[in-house]
């Protein structure tokens, strides 16, 4: 039993297979969740100073990506764009480029807008919760309202969000199983290939299972360590 | 929005439906007792049942769903015991059923975690007080600790029933037509991709709002059967 592993692992090379692909999940997951919460910072203040079309226009797609399975929100961007990436591609004489760059360009897309909408929410929440009285006190200062952003919201923001932050981080880096199915060489697709090709799905599918654990484990770890770091000298925060 | 796409698109959507709904009522029914059950096993003296309840609480939050219907459905068929088994081949033979046992498991674990901190947040007072009165364990969980837990329990617990129906999309993985199944189906069929997306989105909206509501509703008759007693227990005079 054992040597049937080690052959399948080591010598027929799939165990390093994989590790590459947790390689292309763990760049896939925080691409994705930069670029997500890169663009919920702008989103989550506009819904947070209520500008007129864009917190609705934000609303709506924060509720229906997160009402949504993200299986769905992938499809809808790798069918919804393979027609005009194609044109935009043969327009500037890219065609080769844009076919073998594409799955992992439109997975990281997927990815982001969908760990985006989440961060939306939680920034928000974060930036409703400093209190008033600090912007107050800027504001009585006569700080200019980006420098009183800068220097006293978004610092105070960010420690309140973290937790969330944690969140959806963890169900991000998960989520970026969902983009194997549509053909993104991670993880998960190595996972389905080595167990195509040797037959012993229960052994690699267990093997993508303890991968994907290392990494939650260890990002778990990563941010308890960061909001104690962040916390350090507020009492009981 | 091309109006005989939708009128296409729906019925075949509606049967998805079904099997979406019938998976989530198993997620929602079965594993609500699970995850309350693990709770309690997380939160018991026995170090081996605590154990037990954390590992397969920290397995089943820690890696993605898709993994672990692929684990049930494709992994455990290989082994011959599982397959001998009759009651087991049942339960992950069938796309269906493994779906339901994945989505099953996978709530059980989150459910627990919404249970646990609930009854961690119990005031000890309280199950001093009931265990004084020459209550029995059976009577105390009954009667004391769990009205309380669910209450601190259900605002959390709703939005994991929101996750159980978007979690059964998985479900399309192994072949089981359901919503986003179908939706992939008619997207490649009809190629009315945004079309298609928009009433598939309105199909879980939907689902997704009759739950909550159906929650809300339980969770505001339990405030009012609290603020009831309440104000009978301490006030004399009612306001």
């Amino acid at each position: 039993m054992f040597e049937i592993f080690w052959s399948l692992i080591v010598e027929q090379g799939w165990g390093l297979a994989l590790l590459r692909g947790a390689f292309v999940t763990i760049c896939i997951g925080v691409l994705g969740m930069v670029i997500g919460l890169i663009a919920a910072v702008p989103f989550a203040i506009a819904r947070w100073q209520r500008v007129p079309v864009l917190s609705q226009v934000v609303d709506v797609y924060s509720i229906v990506v997160r009402g949504v399975p993200g299986l769905l929100v992938i499809y809808l961007l790798f069918f919804g764009s393979v027609d005009w990436v194609q044109k935009v591609a043969v327009a500037f004489g890219y065609r080769d480029v844009a076919e073998s760059a594409y799955p992992s360009i439109i997975g990281i897309l997927a990815i982001a807008a969908i760990s985006c909408a989440y961060s939306v929410e939680v920034m928000r929440g974060a930036l409703e919760a400093v209190p008033k009285g600090l912007l107050e006190a800027a504001k009585s200062l006569a700080l200019p309202p980006h420098v009183a952003f800068f220097r006293i919201t978004l610092p105070l923001a960010l420690r309140l969000a973290l937790g969330g932050i944690n969140n959806v981080w963890q169900m991000t880096i998960k989520d970026t199983s969902l983009v194997s199915i549509v053909g993104m060489q991670e993880l998960m697709r190595m996972a389905v290939i080595a167990a195509g090709i040797t037959r012993s799905p229960l052994l690699f599918y267990c093997i993508a299972a303890c991968l994907f654990f290392a990494m939650t484990a260890v990002s778990q770890t990563l941010f308890g360590l960061g909001e104690r770091h962040i916390n350090r000298g507020f009492s009981g925060g | 929005m091309d109006f005989t796409i939708v009128a296409y698109a729906i019925p075949f959507l509606l049967t998805g439906a079904k099997t979406t709904l019938l998976i989530s009522m198993f997620g929602v029914g079965l594993g609500l007792p699970l995850g309350i059950l693990v709770a309690l096993a997380r939160t018991s003296r026995n170090r081996l049942v605590c154990k037990a309840a954390d590992a397969y609480c920290a397995v089943f939050r820690g890696t993605p769903m898709l993994v672990q219907i692929f684990v049930i459905y494709y992994g455990l068929g290989q082994v011959g015991l599982f397959r001998s088994n009759p009651v087991i081949w049942w339960l992950i033979g069938d796309g269906l059923h493994a779906a339901i046992l994945a989505v099953l498991l996978n709530t059980g674990a989150y459910t627990a975690e919404i249970f646990r901190t609930a009854f961690l947040s119990l005031p000890r007072g309280l199950i001093e007080a009931a265990q004084s009165c020459g209550m029995s364990p059976w009577i105390i969980l009954r009667r004391i600790k769990f009205p309380l837990a669910l209450r601190q329990a259900l605002p959390s617990y709703s939005s994991e029933v929101a996750i159980i129906v978007k979690e059964s999309s998985l479900a399309s993985t192994i072949a089981v037509l359901e919503i986003t199944g179908w939706a992939k189906r008619l997207m490649s069929e009809t190629f009315a991709i945004m079309d298609i997306f928009i009433i598939t989105s309105v199909f879980y909206l939907t689902l997704n709002v009759v739950g909550l509501t159906a929650l809300k509703l339980l969770e505001r008759q339990l405030w009012f059967e609290r603020r009831l007693t309440r104000t009978k227990a301490t006030s004399p005079c009612p306001s």
